[in-house]
């Protein structure tokens, strides 16, 4: 007779494959769409796959389909999720990972890998995924016993999304994935060495309320880490009540509404001349959830000489590794900026605001309106207005880039999905893709260049299976926009390897069952832009755009934020 | 200035990988890295000499405790610490030299390990600049090799100085 439990008894155990135990977990976990495509090692995960409630999306490349995940999760804020075979196949996502890991972005990549014993043998398809990823993920590892599988996943889900975001790669044995253990579905995570500071530390904070309170010229420097924290809306409040002027990075942007007086617009390299004067003169920066990139602070030496810093990150490693803060404040920017705004003060201001008033009346971004040919900016604006600046954003990498970061006015967080830090050319496309997914009533733009699209049009055929309504509007030059503006103005004017012929990507949009429209007359953008937002399916707009378009302003590389070329070009233009 | 880092980490594959990996990506310099078990059989101790401003070391530190299975960091470099290597040197020896370089062994509380008709093995531990003096000693006999384990550290307990 067994003796009677004294303790309650354990959640029932069934025995269960390792495929059925990732399907499972994921399932438990609240996954209900993946992308990934198929190969001979994880084919026992895709069998399970094959019956789960997940909307599963297979792109035509491995590179495409982990650019989704990402963008569905930027556009989402869950974790995406890209599952890929052994060796080409885990070798696919590196770019992808890499992208994500620079931009901070939580997703989870499974990956196939040959049998454990064969491991190391250089067995067919066979890649030391985890070697090769270990500098592109937040964490990997591989799971050669699956009894931990279970817990191995959950704890990448909880790495992936938790403090600074990054994403988290599992390999996957196919033994493992066959290989048969009890599961209760209540494996426990067991991270000893994996601790978030959530809280700020109250006296920091106070230190930099107070140095608020007394800044006369303060500027918020705000990125990405405000959109992951979901702290927009504390941002607004805290910018608000104190009275400071925002500006934002690349990936900040959508953080702080555009249209708002106290928005500087971007700052940086391709930055407002406006942001860029006021970093430099500010006498306090607030950084918040932003890395003081090269692209930011341009010369170091030199930047923002007369302010005192405040960081507010949730990654200790960020604090002081470019430059100097004075008050560093470790923690989830939602917690910190609202205890921040509990202890600042209105401020009024006037000169400090009069002077900012003046550099955007004199500085606007502007472009030559009056010339014969599209202007990439015009197309832009007018995409703007259409979508009454609603739209979510994705973008290419390079001239395109800067300009919708320039013309587009975003008004909330999660709208403008662009790779940041790698610059990964080819994004565009399957984010789109990956946003529209993740969106699916929301109008989705991809502004891309021509060659960035080239890098991963085929993903086309993706989006046309799907049915779905994304725009992407090609700004067509022939040209590696950047390079060949580099080249132009750094390289004597030598097009070296930045010129290539094109398709027509009308054509090709149709031979592809989307929708595609050329445009090479100004006068003809409105029209066409209106008939790509009444699309039902995805639509490929070519414009074919002036050749030698510049973007403006630049500093160029190892210069200060204040030394900006292309002003009087831009004072030309009014 | 050399800082001794000595970090705790989860006995897993892959650990010591992410650790040098993020040495070279970050382009920070290790003098010595020594990776041993613990008091705990899933931790291992990582004690890892390093050449930099405190600039540099702060960064190798927070870089060091962001890796997910680097459970603790600590630097050494304003601490009483006791912290020691261990070397094998094998000298070149003639019988006639050998009671002249047993003495010299004997100063430096070391020990002969082996013994060949031409050399003598030797095994030295101490502070690295022990390490450093044996060596010169023993430059004019004629060095064959040399194996050093790195640098081990542990913090005093009491406030003494070594």
């Amino acid at each position: 007779m067994p003796a009677k439990p004294e303790t309650p008894a354990p959640a029932a155990e069934t025995v269960k494959t390792g495929a059925q135990i990732i399907v499972d977990t994921l399932l438990d976990l609240g996954v209900d769409t993946m992308f990934g495509y198929v190969g001979g090692v994880v084919l026992p995960l895709f069998d399970k796959l094959f019956d789960a409630p997940i909307r599963f999306i297979v792109p035509r490349h491995e590179q495409g389909g982990c650019h989704m995940a990402d963008a569905y999760a930027r556009a989402s804020g869950k974790t995406g999720v890209i599952l890929a075979t052994s060796g080409p196949g885990a070798c696919n996502l590196v770019t992808g990972l890499a992208t994500a890991m620079m931009d901070s972005i939580p997703m989870v990549a499974l990956t196939g890998q040959v049998r454990t014993d064969l491991i190391g043998n250089d067995a067919f398809q066979e890649a030391d995924t985890t070697g090769i990823t270990r500098p592109v993920t937040k964490y990997n590892s591989i799971v050669k016993d699956v009894r931990v599988l279970e817990r191995t996943v959950r704890e990448a889900f909880h790495i992936a999304s938790t403090g600074r975001p990054g994403p988290v790669l599992i390999d996957l044995p196919v033994d493992v994935l066959v290989g048969k253990c009890p599961c209760n579905g209540k494996a426990e995570i067991d991270l000893p060495g994996y601790k978030i500071r959530t809280k700020g530390h109250a006296r920091q904070i106070s230190m930099a309320a107070e140095a608020i309170n007394k800044s006369e010229r303060p500027v918020l420097y705000v990125g990405g880490g405000v959109i992951i924290a979901n702290a927009a809306e504390e941002l607004r409040t805290l910018a608000e009540k104190a009275h400071v002027p925002v500006t934002m990075t690349l990936l900040g942007l959508g953080s702080y509404d555009q249209r708002k007086p106290e928005s500087l617009d971007m700052l940086g390299m391709h930055g407002s001349a406006y942001a860029n004067y006021a970093v430099q003169e500010s006498d306090l920066l607030i950084a918040v959830g932003a890395r003081f990139d090269d692209r930011v602070t341009g010369k170091l030496a030199t930047f923002a000489p007369h302010a005192k810093i405040v960081h507010i990150d949730i990654d200790p490693s960020s604090i002081s590794k470019n430059v100097h803060v004075d008050i560093p404040v470790v923690g989830d920017a939602k917690h910190i900026l609202t205890e921040l705004t509990k202890e600042v003060e209105y401020r009024p201001r006037e000169a400090w605001f009069k002077k900012i008033a003046e550099w955007k009346q004199k500085f606007p971004f502007r472009y030559d309106a009056k010339a014969p040919m599209i202007k990439p900016q015009a197309v832009i604006e007018e995409v703007c207005r259409q979508t009454r600046g609603d739209a979510i954003v994705a973008t290419g990498v390079g001239q395109h880039q800067m300009w919708t970061a320039q013309f587009y006015k975003f008004q909330r967080p999660r709208q403008f999905i662009s790779s940041g830090g790698l610059g990964t050319m080819g994004f565009g496309l399957p984010a789109a893709i990956g946003a529209q997914f993740a969106k699916p009533d929301a109008t989705v733009i991809d502004f891309d260049g021509d060659h960035s699209f080239n890098m991963t049009m085929t993903e086309l055929a993706t989006a046309v299976e799907h049915e779905l309504p994304i725009k992407v509007c090609i700004f067509n030059n022939g040209y590696m926009g950047m390079v060949r503006q580099w080249q132009e103005l750094f390289y004597g004017q030598r097009y070296s390897c930045s010129y290539l012929k094109n398709p027509n990507y009308a054509e090709v949009a149709r031979a592809l069952g989307a929708v595609g429209i050329t445009v090479d007359r100004k006068e003809d953008v409105s029209k066409a832009v209106a008939q790509m937002l009444a699309e039902k399916r995805p639509c490929v707009v070519d414009f074919r755009v002036e050749q030698l378009e510049n973007v403006w302003p630049m500093v160029p590389a190892g210069k200060s934020l204040s030394e900006m070329d292309g002003l009087t070009i831009l004072e030309s233009m009014a | 200035m050399k800082h001794i880092i000595s970090a705790l980490v989860e006995n897993k594959p892959g650990v010591l990988a992410h650790v040098a990996g993020m040495f070279a990506a970050r382009g920070f310099n290790i003098d010595s890295l020594v990776v041993g078990r613990t008091e705990d059989p899933k931790l291992s101790r990582m004690t890892i000499v390093v050449i930099g401003d405190d600039r540099i070391v702060e960064q190798v530190r927070k870089q060091l405790a962001r890796i997910v299975p680097v459970v603790k960091v600590q630097d050494f470099v304003d601490k009483p610490v006791v912290a020691r290597d261990l070397m094998l040197v094998t000298i070149a020896v003639p019988p006639e030299k050998r009671p002249e370089v047993s003495t010299l062994v004997e100063m430096f509380r070391g020990h002969v390990v082996d013994i060949s008709p031409k050399t003598l093995m030797v095994e030295v531990s101490g502070p690295e600049t022990k390490m450093e003096a044996f060596l010169d000693v023993c430059k004019p006999y004629g060095i064959k090799s040399v194996a050093r384990t790195g640098t081990i550290a542990m913090p005093r307990q009491g406030s003494g100085e070594e």
